[in-house]
């Protein structure tokens, strides 16, 4: 990443009148009287101020901004959790293609089997992926999924004659998971972890009831650690009638390896801006799949992609949209999905395959033990001891409080402090029930090299803390902005660009 | 290993000796064996790159893309064009790559990009509070509807029926949700009938131009909400609001929209992204990002995420919403083309829409066979009805390489044989006369089939 | 304010409130425990005056850049005054949390309930 020289201009201040990139065609056909087509009290009083530039300065501005910018393209990014694998540059040429890329989603289908036949082939190989046969690609993301989820368990309920309050959520679970439960409408109860790091089981028997709709799970856990005791969870949680869900946001441990729907869970959803490499895109966009049992089939979304078998045609199939779906929770947002993620998710699965996604997985999980077998080796675990004394699967976590206690720097200092050597910090403070938890995920897609060197800058750090805190309390330096003001940025919120009269 | 790792036989070796385990199988100790998969997926072996790309190609040859036909299919999602500039900008590593900036000191081209946004948002919707982006205009009617539950009193929503049949449908699933009732108000004359109110209404919901491109009578519609304390929220398409009378102005609480239109692709409905501004009252229950400008410590200007304690990651089950990943790289999209229309490109854009709408909806009602539903004001969407099978016209206009736009019987079975037809830049007054030639043969042709048959 | 203080003349709450009291009438607000842990204020959700409010029951939140604290009515009563300058100046709560950091004035419903309340000494005892 290039430190450019101070330069925040933004594209308004940038704009003078007058300057333009796109001038509107000239109008073809018989022009009539603008006022006479809408009337002047239907117009807006003033025209929006957007910017006036022209094309050369809105790509350099673009450009220099983005130079102002660190990406996984350009280096490490351990964030648990988060699954910052490298994302195939094929991606982006097969999304591109008018055939994927210029499609309405209100096509008739019949013009449309190429998109319906990609979504149909991806449902299966995810169902195949999760262990559970029939998948909606409708969410948008993982929050969206979860929420998907927690209706569908409605609706179950709903269609027994049950009316259940409760959703439980280990206190490990990602933010999304409660605040799903609320938008969902139920109250969410937290389960306790043991020592070990597991879901304690006493904890989950004794908050279990028949008020409880279902449990949010995610395997391995936010800790990195495989739930051992998920067979006698799957017991308590079936046992009282509640569904079994299932956040993908950890299945880049266990593809291939272990399937959600083998260890007993009805709902299982997907994060394809994770695990299936859909890039980042610093923020968005994603998508957030679900795959359901037979029982829950019924209240998938509308519409479902389907494929039915033709008697004309030359029994070519027929990839339909069915929204004869009686029992369905409806939508939860327009048309069929993010079409341009599965094109991606679908090309990763394809170039993979079954040994390459096991393969994967496994070098995920040795790629994060043998970081925390370096980090232990070069005496961090002094100050940064992992949070459990476990093997780890695809990450682990480690507690900064010994470091916060001796050194007088805190996990926030650390991650500053990376900054300055060109990696990305770890996840920060998650999950909530470890002090200073740093939450590390290197992924598959890293070398040995990169992992060796991550260890050092560590170890680095450390050894410059014990010499003078200081320097990691001020960090970073070399960052194209240093420690930024949040809480003035929250007290007197800027959030527009000020102008005449606003 | 396969293209995307670089594990050799000598690292796992390696890295298995400094673990302390002699094998890959002994780091899955955890799982119980009963759990263990004892059999490869059931996928196909992977393929090489060029393979991947002839069977992605290969698909894509399956779909009539809007290359393939001249579309006047709209209905929420619109073919416009989508200067060069937008892609080779977002497909900058830089803008693609990154995650979500939660290290704000490294993530100032992102951040700053959101605040840029946000301005054009607010500028569009004449609102001064806008988010970063929420995932598309359907999903952000119901988060607009979350909002209400918590800001204002009442167990009721009033939607119009104007209002997009995926976003009412998508209202009505979280309603179902929250024990909120919700209410449809008609539509008279192509345009939202209000039954009365009452203090039970949490908030009224309507759409502009509506679904069969009718300009509403916003500002009335706001007012009416507020005279039962409710809230007003429209869910608007953003290129009128270049010329229309803006929300902000209309008194509107909550504009959201789909941002398809502006910068992004078809891709058959997905990934685009949804805006969402409302009142300044309203900023600390958005849900979503929001950049906002700040300094750093030498005084620098900055920006970071903003109000950070309405979202799931600090609030959890008390979040404004439960959002996480959104639409950043839609968004940037969206600013691009904004910042390339221009205000004054924004303005010449619209209008020409405006005339080629009125233009087109001139030369269709004066088909034989084919009336307008409504004659109020348009702007780049209208509805006609036809005097034979809406489908089966679609299928011989498309036959013919022109898709007519879309079938509003399954939505709106009132409009049985209606059809709603959009108009974008690129529809040049050549091709609304093609469209008026073939649908006057199909329409024809069908009559006289349905004449035959009778 | 640096250093920890818990002024004598004020009655504290188990959940980190202090109030003190003039006759049938309280001020209530935040120790300076709570804001320390909060960290920076940015925000404070003042209730409507002539809100009741009960002892024990959470009656408004206090935000920091990264968490959220519900603040607990040490005592029942209704909400008189709330302190319109942190609308403002909300970092004033940690400038001065037992003074100008004030947040609400209270007419009492049930003085006698003072008596639950610890000293400083007894609540100072409680911190870790």
């Amino acid at each position: 990443m290039i430190a450019q020289a101070d330069d925040t201009l933004t594209i308004y201040e940038r704009s003078k009148a007058g300057r333009r990139a796109f001038v509107a065609p000239d109008t073809d056909v018989p022009e009539r009287a603008p006022d006479e087509l809408l009337a002047p009290e239907l117009r807006r009083a003033e025209p929006p101020r957007l910017p006036e530039v022209a094309e050369p300065e809105i790509v350099r501005h673009y450009n220099r901004l983005s130079k102002r910018n660190f990406d996984l393209d350009t280096g490490f990014y351990p964030l648990g959790s988060c699954t910052m694998k490298h994302n195939p540059k094929l991606h982006e040429r097969v999304a591109g293609l008018p055939g994927h890329a210029r499609v309405h989603p209100l096509q008739d289908p019949r013009y449309a089997q190429g998109a319906l036949e990609l979504m149909w082939r991806l449902q299966g190989a995810l169902g195949e992926i999760a262990g559970l046969p029939h998948v909606s690609l409708q969410p948008s993301a993982g929050s969206q999924g979860e929420l998907a989820g927690v209706l569908l368990t409605r609706a179950l309920h709903e269609d027994r004659g049950e009316h259940r309050t409760k959703v439980l959520t280990p206190d490990t679970a990602h933010g999304t998971n409660p605040a799903t439960v609320t938008m969902a409408g139920y109250e969410v109860v937290k389960v306790v972890s043991d020592s070990g790091g597991n879901v304690d089981l006493d904890d989950l028997r004794a908050k279990a009831d028949e008020d409880v709709a279902c449990l949010m799970l995610t395997n391995p856990s936010t800790l990195g650690l495989f739930e051992t005791g998920i067979e006698e969870i799957e017991r308590i949680v079936h046992g009282v009638g509640a569904t079994l869900y299932y956040d993908g946001a950890n299945l880049n441990a266990i593809m291939g390896i272990s399937r959600p729907g083998d260890m007993g869970f009805d709902i299982v959803h997907f994060n394809l801006h994770k695990s299936f490499t859909q890039p980042h895109g610093g923020g968005g966009p994603g998508a957030g799949p679900v795959a359901v049992s037979d029982r829950i089939e019924p209240y998938l979304p509308r519409p479902q992609v389907v494929r039915r078998e033709s008697t004309t045609n030359g029994n070519e199939p027929f990839y339909d949209l069915d929204y004869d779906r009686p029992k369905s929770i409806g939508r939860l947002r327009g048309f069929q999905g993010n079409y341009g993620v599965f094109v991606r998710s679908y090309a990763y699965i394809r170039s993979l395959g079954a040994a390459g996604l096991r393969e994967a997985s496994e070098t995920a999980v040795l790629n994060a033990n043998y970081l925390l077998a370096k980090l232990r080796e070069a005496g961090v675990a002094q100050y940064l001891p992992a949070a459990y004394d476990r093997l780890c699967m695809h990450e682990f976590v480690l507690s900064g409080e010994p470091m916060r206690r001796e050194l007088k720097i805190k996990t926030l200092d650390m991650a500053k402090r990376l900054l300055d050597h060109g990696v990305h910090p770890p996840t920060v403070y998650f999950p909530l029930i470890v002090e200073e938890a740093l939450m590390v995920e290197p992924t598959e897609t890293e070398t040995k090299e990169t992992l060796d060197h991550f260890a050092e800058i560590v170890t680095g750090i450390l050894r410059e803390a014990q010499e003078d805190p200081e320097i990691a309390r001020e960090a970073p330096y070399t960052t194209p902005v240093r420690r930024l003001d949040e809480a003035g940025a929250a007290r007197h919120p800027v959030v527009r660009q000020p102008m005449n009269g606003n | 290993m396969t293209r995307y790792t670089s594990a050799t036989d000598a690292d796992r070796a390696e890295m298995l000796g400094a673990i302390g385990v002699g094998s890959i199988d002994e780091l899955f100790a955890d799982i119980p064996a009963a759990l263990r998969l004892n059999r490869p997926l059931a996928l196909d072996a992977g393929l090489s790159e060029q393979e991947v790309y002839e069977e992605l190609k290969a698909l894509a040859a399956k779909s009539t893309s809007a290359e393939d036909e001249i579309s006047f299919l709209g209905a929420g999602m619109y073919d416009h064009y989508v200067p060069a500039l937008v892609d080779s900008i977002i497909l900058r590593s830089e803008f693609l790559t990154p995650y979500t900036p939660y290290q704000p000191e490294i993530s100032q081209g992102g951040l700053q990009a959101m605040f840029e946004y946000q301005t054009a948002i607010s500028e569009l919707t004449g609102l001064p509070v806008s988010n970063a982006s929420v995932y598309e205009g359907p999903s952000a009617v119901a988060a607009a509807g979350y909002v209400a539950t918590a800001a204002s009193k009442g167990s009721r929503f009033v939607i119009s029926r104007g209002v997009h049949p995926h976003s009412r449908e998508c209202l009505r699933t979280l309603a179902h949700a929250w024990e909120m009732e919700v209410v449809e108000a008609p539509l008279s004359g192509g345009v939202t009938e209000l039954p009365s109110l009452d203090e039970d209404v949490s908030a009224v919901i309507v759409q502009q131009p509506n679904f069969l491109g009718a300009v509403e009578d916003l500002a009335a519609l706001s007012g009416a909400a507020h005279g039962v304390g409710a809230l007003s929220i429209a869910a608007c398409d953003p290129l009128p609001l270049a010329l229309l009378k803006t929300p902000g102005e209309c008194g509107v609480d909550i504009a959201v929209g789909e941002g398809q239109s502006l910068g992004n692709r078809l891709d058959f409905g997905g990934p685009s992204f949804g805006f969402f501004a409302a009142t300044e009252a309203l900023m600390r229950r958005m849900p979503g990002r929001i950049a906002g400008e700040t300094k750093d410590i030498d005084g620098k200007r900055g920006f970071v995420l903003t109000l950070q304690t309405r979202e799931q990651h600090i609030r959890r089950e008390k979040a404004t919403s439960n959002i996480c990943t959104a639409q950043a790289l839609n968004a940037l999209a969206g600013v691009i083309y904004l910042s390339w229309l221009g205000g004054q490109g924004i303005v010449e854009l619209v209008e020409l829409m405006l005339q080629r709408t009125a233009y087109a909806r001139d030369r269709l009602a004066a088909i034989d066979g084919v009336t307008q539903i409504h004659e109020q004001p348009v702007v780049r969407e209208f509805a006609v009805a036809l005097d034979a099978p809406v489908q089966r016209v679609i299928a011989r206009c498309q036959e013919q390489g022109v898709n007519p736009g879309y079938a509003l019987g399954r939505d709106y079975p009132e409009y049985e044989n209606g059809l709603l037809v959009a108009i974008t830049e690129r529809r040049t007054r050549a091709d609304i006369d093609r469209l008026a030639d073939v649908l006057t043969a199909a329409v024809a042709a069908e009559r006289q089939a349905v004449g035959a048959k009778a | 304010m640096a250093d920890p203080s818990y002024p004598d003349d004020l009655k504290y709450h188990p959940e980190h409130d202090w109030a003190r009291i003039d006759g049938d009438t309280a001020t209530f607000g935040i120790t300076w425990y709570a804001q320390d842990a909060l960290g920076e204020v940015v925000f404070f959700d003042a209730p409507d005056v002539g809100a009741e409010i009960s002892k024990d029951q959470p009656y408004t939140e206090v935000e920091s850049v990264k968490a959220v604290s519900d603040v607990f009515a040490p005592l029942s009563g209704e909400v008189t005054a709330v302190n319109e300058a942190l609308a403002d100046k909300p970092e004033t709560i940690n400038e001065d949390p037992y003074g100008e950091g004030w947040l609400v004035k209270v007419k009492l419903s049930d003085p006698s309930e003072v008596d639950a309340l610890m000293d400083s000494a007894e609540y100072q005892a409680t911190l870790d």
